[in-house]
């Protein structure tokens, strides 16, 4: 197994009341609200959580992209992952991912992902998200039914732009570049490993496939509720008769551990409420602009999870989220038990663990982190024998001997 | 008046091979008529009163009922151009262009490109400009219930009309069909809206030679009259006619005065 230690990078600070007088976490929401210099500790806390998780011994450390939301201050993770090359030297650096349909040219991503894995030593795990319909559509004004077709053209020029050795012409629809010449390229050859989060596109099951990719599926409402979807990708893996790698996908999971589960309750309770009802309180309206979703996947029923059961969560409590495991919370071993359930019947290599949630304080963050490392992560290690807890194909490859940083204020 | 049955069917563009569903009524001189975001309505008001006096003729672009294709089309010119194939497929004699909304947007880019082509032209609430100072409502973001009042100076009226012959929101199978069309509907129309409804036009309109006649809702909500007055200015010679107690769905709530105005202006 392999575990990412990943950070939302959620604001803080939204009022008790942000539910009745703002409609939305994401698009519209005033940026009055965000205050810079509180801003300022807020980054560096998240940045030092992500650094502490490599301490503990998390395989990875993950960020991602998002516009226009107090869900996610994450506008550029490539930002964020450049200050982790510097202070970690272990951990994979998952950027998952930068939303290719969104820059112009696109070239940008193979360009900055190059600059990442070179700093860090050939430590990046590449994501390329289509983008949330709030962030592609609504933000960064992409107009909805061709963000696909601009997304898949953007994907071909940056693996050309890695592969090629010399300087060619890119004649795309979106993007026509007479010197496409990717100064630096990635250390790892020809790409660095490449995860997709999808959200139950049945077109992306596919195109991981044709490309060795890893199937990320980022859902907030548990395992029990993700399985139709997953199955739906393992057996599209067989009809493609394809081996069935776990690390072929992944999932992420909210997780809260306390040395019991009454003890979960009381510390990380209401900082799981504040995630369900503000961080993910988005208009129904911004969820999936028409166009987004290709007419294939409307037709089979897979629908946005903000779209589909966002509504709920103002009237779930604690036992409704974690008896229905949308949050897996309780002692280590209840968090054992139950991560265990959810590898196994999702079959994943790979968790995105969720173990800042909402508003959650920095000694809660780290209480929780320590005790997953310790008492839980090892128990978890070996659940897929036969694959050796490793698939070469779906994790880093870094650099054998990496220079020695001279950071001026050690 | 008299019920007019539009009947439908589907024909095949030159040179592009696309085939799309045409609805046809009446007789009397050529009017060709391009849809809204929405499409035609079921039992559509306008049409209905449009065909009383003319034989009308009005093509659903790719996306749209029974029409198909529209990986085809991307942008401006390529809407353009293939309702230009369509004008050209039904073989109408000097017809009067009337285009609501995109249709509108649509109709009055064919005008500026193809000038000798398109002699009369008339653009209800049309698409196509934009002024910082009334932005137009973003039709993408609106929740369905939402749409009756910002079509309709009568809301209750035009939900009635909208939801004519529909079915149960909560039933998943009819929630998904109607998820299924809206996305292909609005999908298309976000090709040339989306954003911002603006493809250039106005650097375009002054080549406009047509007769133009603009119409528009005293009371439109989506498209605010304002941009009536910036149509007329834009376009040489043209007529703007606001109508009283009418939405941006101007021929569906007042039909009998869209008539009225074309009919007295061509």
């Amino acid at each position: 197994m392999k575990f990412t230690w990943f950070h939302l990078m959620p604001w803080p600070y939204m009022p008790d009341d942000f539910r009745q007088k703002h409609r939305s976490v994401w698009v519209d929401l005033p940026n009055r609200m965000y205050e810079p210099e509180r801003g300022h500790s807020v980054y560096h806390r998240y940045l030092d959580q992500l650094e502490f998780a490599e301490s503990v011994g998390f395989d990875g450390i993950g960020v991602n992209e998002h516009h226009a939301n107090a869900y996610g201050l994450m506008p550029s993770p490539n930002i964020m992952a450049a200050t982790l090359t510097r202070r970690t030297s272990k951990a994979a650096l998952v950027v998952l991912g930068n939303s290719i349909a969104l820059y112009n040219p696109p070239l940008r991503v193979a360009e900055e992902f190059a600059m990442l894995d070179v700093l860090s030593g050939g430590r990046l795990v590449a994501g390329f998200p289509v983008g949330t319909s709030m962030d592609t559509n609504y933000a960064y004004g992409t107009i909805p039914a061709l963000t696909r077709e601009k997304y898949a053209e953007a994907h071909e020029l940056i693996r050309k732009a890695w592969a090629a050795d010399e300087p060619f012409a890119f004649n795309g629809r979106y993007t026509k570049l007479r010197y496409v010449n990717c100064w630096p390229k990635p250390i790892q050859r020809p790409a660095p490993p490449i995860f997709i989060p999808g959200g139950g596109s049945v077109e992306t099951y596919d195109f991981c496939l044709d490309n060795t990719y890893s199937y990320s599926y980022l859902s907030y409402s548990g395992y029990l509720r993700a399985k139709l979807l997953m199955e739906g990708y393992w057996k599209r893996v067989a009809e493609r008769k394809a081996d069935e790698s776990p690390y072929r996908a992944g999932f992420a999971q909210v997780i809260c551990v306390a040395d019991t589960d009454s003890e979960a309750e009381r510390l990380y309770g209401p900082h799981v409420s504040y995630f369900y009802n503000r961080c993910l309180h988005v208009y129904p309206g911004f969820a999936d602009a028409p166009g987004y979703r290709t007419i294939k996947t409307i037709q089979t029923g897979a629908l946005s999870q903000f779209t589909q059961s966002g509504r709920d969560y103002p009237n779930m409590t604690w036992k409704d989220l974690t008896e229905n495991r949308y949050v897996v919370a309780g002692s280590p071993e209840t968090v054992r038990q139950q991560m265990e359930e959810l590898i196994r019947s999702l079959r994943v290599g790979n968790i995105f663990c969720l173990l800042h949630v909402g508003d959650m304080p920095d000694d809660k963050v780290r209480h929780s982190t320590k005790l997953f490392a310790e008492k839980v992560m090892p128990h978890l290690r070996n659940l897929w024998p036969e694959w050796n807890n490793h698939d070469d194909r779906f994790w880093i490859h870094p650099m054998n001997e990496r220079v020695e940083l001279k950071v001026a204020a050690e | 008046m008299p019920a007019v049955r539009m009947k439908s069917r589907l024909i095949t563009l030159k040179p592009s091979g696309m085939r799309i569903e045409v609805a046809e009524a009446g007789k009397g001189r050529d009017l060709l008529f391009l849809h809204g975001a929405g499409g035609h309505m079921l039992n559509d008001p306008l049409l209905a009163a449009l065909a009383t006096k003319y034989r009308v003729a009005a093509p659903l672009l790719p996306g749209y009922g029974r029409s198909d294709g529209e990986d085809g089309l991307r942008d401006m010119l390529d809407f353009t151009l293939h309702t230009l194939d369509a004008m050209a497929k039904l073989e109408l004699e000097a017809p009067i262009v009337v285009g609501h909304s995109m249709g509108g947007m649509i109709a009055a880019e064919m005008a500026a490109i193809a000038r000798t082509e398109v002699a009369k032209l008339c653009l209800l609430a049309p698409a196509g400009l934009w002024l910082d100072d009334h932005p137009v409502v973003d039709i993408f973001s609106k929740l369905p219930y939402e749409l009756p009042a910002l079509l309709f100076h009568d809301a209750e009226a035009g939900k009635k009309l909208m939801t004519a012959g529909g079915g149960d929101m909560n039933d998943p199978e009819f929630l998904k069909q109607f998820l299924v069309t809206n996305a292909r509907r609005l999908g298309m129309a976000g090709k040339i809206l989306f954003p911002i409804p603006d493809r250039g036009l106005a650097q375009r309109l002054h080549r406009v030679i047509a007769k133009t006649l603009i119409v528009w809702g005293q009371e439109d909500a989506l498209i605010p009259p304002v941009y009536g007055e910036a149509f007329r200015k834009a376009i040489p010679g043209s007529k703007l006619v606001k109508v009283a107690k009418a939405g941006h769905a101007v021929g569906q709530e007042r039909p009998d005065a869209v008539l009225k105005a074309i009919q007295a202006f061509f």
